[in-house]
């Protein structure tokens, strides 16, 4: 016996003997790589650095996104630009952190069986949009993207749109009272071309008030995602020389 | 007869809460989810009313117990069944996707668009096919490694009838549109506040079997099905935090937001597969490898060193999904260092796996089963080779957003994960239906062949498609511009997406042949007339005593 106990790793024994032992240092063991990655994230300063122009979404943007969501747009395009040249040049400046701090959960992506949308907004126009989305292949022959025809039919249901931008707010996005108050007809005025949007283009700087799907008469998802994809990207100002300064000294690249 | 009422009723009152919430629901998803519930509250009222010996009660006795002398093996018969069925349904989901990326015309809007599809396949493999067998197996290991009756057999069976049911919603609510767009962990608010009680119960009567065991020592086996078990659970709470739009909605806020909600997700992500897909499948490998090879563990010091080595590093390797994205480059460059540094912990499995078969390694040739768990070690090593690898941001930044990333997981899940659990099926079945052999050996042969032959078809296509996309996407002509185009690149990887597709299909039959063997086995069929898989070593010509000639 007296040889079994220099064996090395006899310690072991008493855990292996003990599940609580086990278990609790277990969790110990992986509660350490968590707490040193993600918890300074929340405090560093530089983690999320102050760029002007990132707003939360309109009412109307953020249908959309919900519907980007639904349809898990978010497998098969990236939403996040890396600082290479290619990328640069292929789809605009590398994103930036700020970018996507109102964004729950973040849509990044992982994946790029099509291209990076992060800064898609404006590339294309509306109608060039919904036929894409319609029919992706009448305008890339050589796309495999699924046909979203539906989307033009189906009616914009958000009955839950005041409560959406609640829950947002409580998770930290700074929509005012006023901005949760008139959620619900934010959310039908911005596609409404006869509405007065004056209000809700103060409240949401650079949001685009018009009819998106080409059919003023209803409120369609197609109306809300190209409302949100029509905005990707277009918050911050990174071509003018100004801004490329400030970018410059960006730290953490 | 009070627990039988009781028993009803509470069925009763669940029955008629989700036709409540299905009637009141804000939106059509969560209406058809909450029909869903009530249909599962039907059925669990009908057997609560249908299957008391109604015999025994009317004269006050108790409903029998089981045999204490032999191990409860219900919910792990229950479990097998389950984890072939849902992996069948997986691989088939998988195949399906697999062409909608070759022929997009395959794609029916708006319930069978890819985008709705892949989250299907993804959980119905990983959550369906791998959590059933881990669900499974732990109970069938648990018992036989601490000679004990699994605790709490009642739980026991609410964790697997509740597990169905979670993935039943979930897989339901991604054709539906219902998702919280994190990988892995698309199930919403309520689905995911529903499988923190069944895992909490499975945690409950795991640990509880481990409390009443009859052997001092806890095998290693166990070790790792729990910090399985643990982690996902910590995992599982922090990554779905999140703040419900209404509790009559399908929909949630996610807690977290932009570079925090990313590096969340990705820590979630990636320890899913450090957890879920290896730390729990490498406990089924302490276990049926061993046994198999009727051989014990290579080595208890290298089990222990790679044990904590291996749960201590994976959790910091989630940046590695993030390189050169808008997340701070010290998080990335922590994340690629302990990628690079899990290379070793995970060999050590695979090398105790690989040694265990010292002395017993020409059983590989007769042994079609352990030839399955010798193939899943190898692709364990292989995928655990090639991460670290991709892990390194200078490999990463052409890797990553391509088919490389997809060929690589599918090497480990195809290979390690599917590999180890139809072992585990082969291993299983003959024992828990009282057969004394499986229908078909040859079949498990077949089975291991066509899926062999699959995984490399697949993956070896993607590494090409994925190479070609890195490479075509960074490319410059002489003039300085880039040369293609996003779309130049599709036509040049569509050969390769038909490839993977056929690579699938193989796969896939291969599990058919496992289905007709597991239906045969369990079925009692007479064993299938077959060619032995080897034959006696008999010369008949010198088998005899040397016989003194005449000289001539």
């Amino acid at each position: 016996m007296a040889t079994q106990e220099k064996q090395p790793f006899h310690w072991h024994g008493a855990i292996e003997k003990n599940i609580t032992l086990l278990g609790v240092l277990s969790l110990l063991v992986v509660l350490v790589g968590g707490i040193v990655e993600i918890a300074p994230l929340f405090w560093i300063d530089n983690t999320i650095e102050k760029v002007k122009g990132v707003r939360p979404y309109t009412p109307l943007e953020q249908a959309g996104r919900d519907i980007y969501v639904r349809e898990g747009c978010y497998l098969c395009h990236s939403q996040m630009i890396r600082p290479f040249r290619d990328e640069t040049e292929r789809y605009g400046h590398y994103s930036l952190a700020a970018e996507s701090m109102y964004d729950h959960p973040f849509q990044w992506g992982s994946e790029r069986t099509g291209p990076d949308l992060a800064r898609v907004g404006g590339k294309y126009s509306d109608a060039w949009h919904v036929q894409h989305l319609t029919a992706p292949r009448s305008v890339v022959p050589e796309s495999i993207m699924p046909n979203y025809a539906f989307l033009a039919k189906n009616e914009l249901k958000k009955p839950d749109i005041a409560a959406e931008v609640k829950a947002l707010s409580i998770t930290g996005v700074p929509y005012t009272k006023d901005d949760i108050a008139k959620a619900k007809d934010d959310l039908i005025n911005q596609a409404n071309p006869d509405a007065d949007n004056t209000d809700l283009l103060k409240r949401y700087p650079k949001a685009q008030a018009r009819d998106f799907d080409g059919n003023p008469k209803k409120l369609t998802e197609m109306d809300a995602l190209i409302a949100y994809l029509q905005v990707l990207g277009t918050f911050v100002d990174t071509e003018s020389a100004a801004a490329q300064e400030a970018l410059a000294k960006e730290k953490g690249r | 007869m009070v627990t039988l009422v009781s028993r009803a009723g509470i069925w009763l009152v669940l029955l008629l809460l989700s036709i409540m919430a299905s009637v009141a629901a804000h939106d059509t998803a969560f209406a058809i989810q909450a029909a869903t519930v009530a249909v599962a509250c039907l059925v669990g009222l009908i057997f609560a009313i249908r299957s008391p010996d109604y015999q025994r009660v009317s004269r006050g006795l108790a409903a029998p117990t089981g045999d204490a002398s032999k191990y409860d093996d219900d919910v792990i018969r229950w479990g097998v069944i389950a984890t072939v069925f849902w992996g069948v349904a997986g691989f088939l989901v998988g195949v399906v996707i697999a062409f909608q990326l070759a022929y997009p015309q395959i794609n029916l809007e708006p319930w069978f668009n890819f985008g709705r599809m892949r989250p299907l396949h993804t959980s119905a493999v990983i959550f369906a096919f791998g959590g059933n067998a881990l669900i499974a197996t732990s109970f069938y290991v648990v018992q036989r490694t601490c000679r004990a009756r699994l605790a709490f057999p009642g739980l026991a069976r609410f964790v697997f009838w509740g597990y169905q049911l979670f993935i039943v919603l979930a897989a339901t609510g991604y054709l539906l549109g219902v998702t919280q767009a994190k990988e892995y962990a698309e199930p919403e608010w309520y689905v995911d506040l529903w499988l923190t009680v069944v895992w909490v119960s499975y945690l409950v009567v795991y640990g509880g079997t481990i409390m009443k065991r009859s052997e001092p020592h806890i095998y290693v086996a166990n070790w790792f099905y729990l910090s399985f078990i643990i982690t996902v659970a910590m995992l599982h709470l922090v990554n779905n935090l999140a703040v419900p739009v209404s509790f009559l909605g399908s929909q949630s806020i996610s807690w977290f937001a932009g570079v925090q909600g990313a590096l969340v997700q990705w820590w979630y992500g990636h320890n899913a597969v450090g957890f879920f897909l290896t730390a729990g499948f490498l406990g089924m490998m302490y276990y049926f490898v061993p046994k198999q090879a009727q051989r014990p563990v290579y080595s208890y010091r290298l089990s222990i060193i790679h044990f904590w080595a291996l749960i201590f590093l994976y959790i910091w390797a989630g940046p590695h999904h993030l390189h050169y994205t808008a997340l701070p480059d010290w998080a990335q460059t922590l994340g690629m260092v302990f990628s690079v540094m899990l290379w070793m912990p995970s060999w050590g499995g695979m090398i105790n796996g690989l040694m265990t078969l010292n002395g017993a390694w020409d059983k590989l040739r007769t042994d079609p089963v352990l030839r399955m768990f010798v193939m899943s070690l190898a692709f364990y090593g292989m995928s655990t080779f090639e991460g670290p690898m991709m892990s390194v941001k200078s490999v990463n930044s052409l890797s990553h957003y391509t088919n490389w990333t997809i060929g690589h997981v599918h090497s480990g899940a195809l290979g390690w994960n599917g590999m180890v659990t139809f072992g585990a099926i082969y291993y299983l079945t003959p024992r828990l239906w009282n057969r004394t052999q499986l229908y078909s050996l040859r079949m498990v042969n077949w089975h291991f062949w066509t899926a062999t032959i699959g995984i490399v078809f697949y993956a070896a296509s993607m590494w090409v498609a994925g190479i070609t996309q890195g490479l075509m996407w960074r490319e410059y002509g002489a003039d300085g511009y880039l040369l293609n185009s996003f779309a130049d690149v599709l036509p040049a990887i569509h050969p390769m997406y038909v490839l993977r597709g056929l690579g699938g299909v193989l796969y896939l039959s291969g599990a058919a042949f496992m289905v007709i063997n597991v239906w045969k086995t369990i079925a009692g069929s007479p064993l299938r007339a077959e060619a032995p898989l080897y034959n006696i070593d008999q010369n008949k010509a010198n088998d005899v005593p040397l016989v003194a000639q005449p000289a001539e």
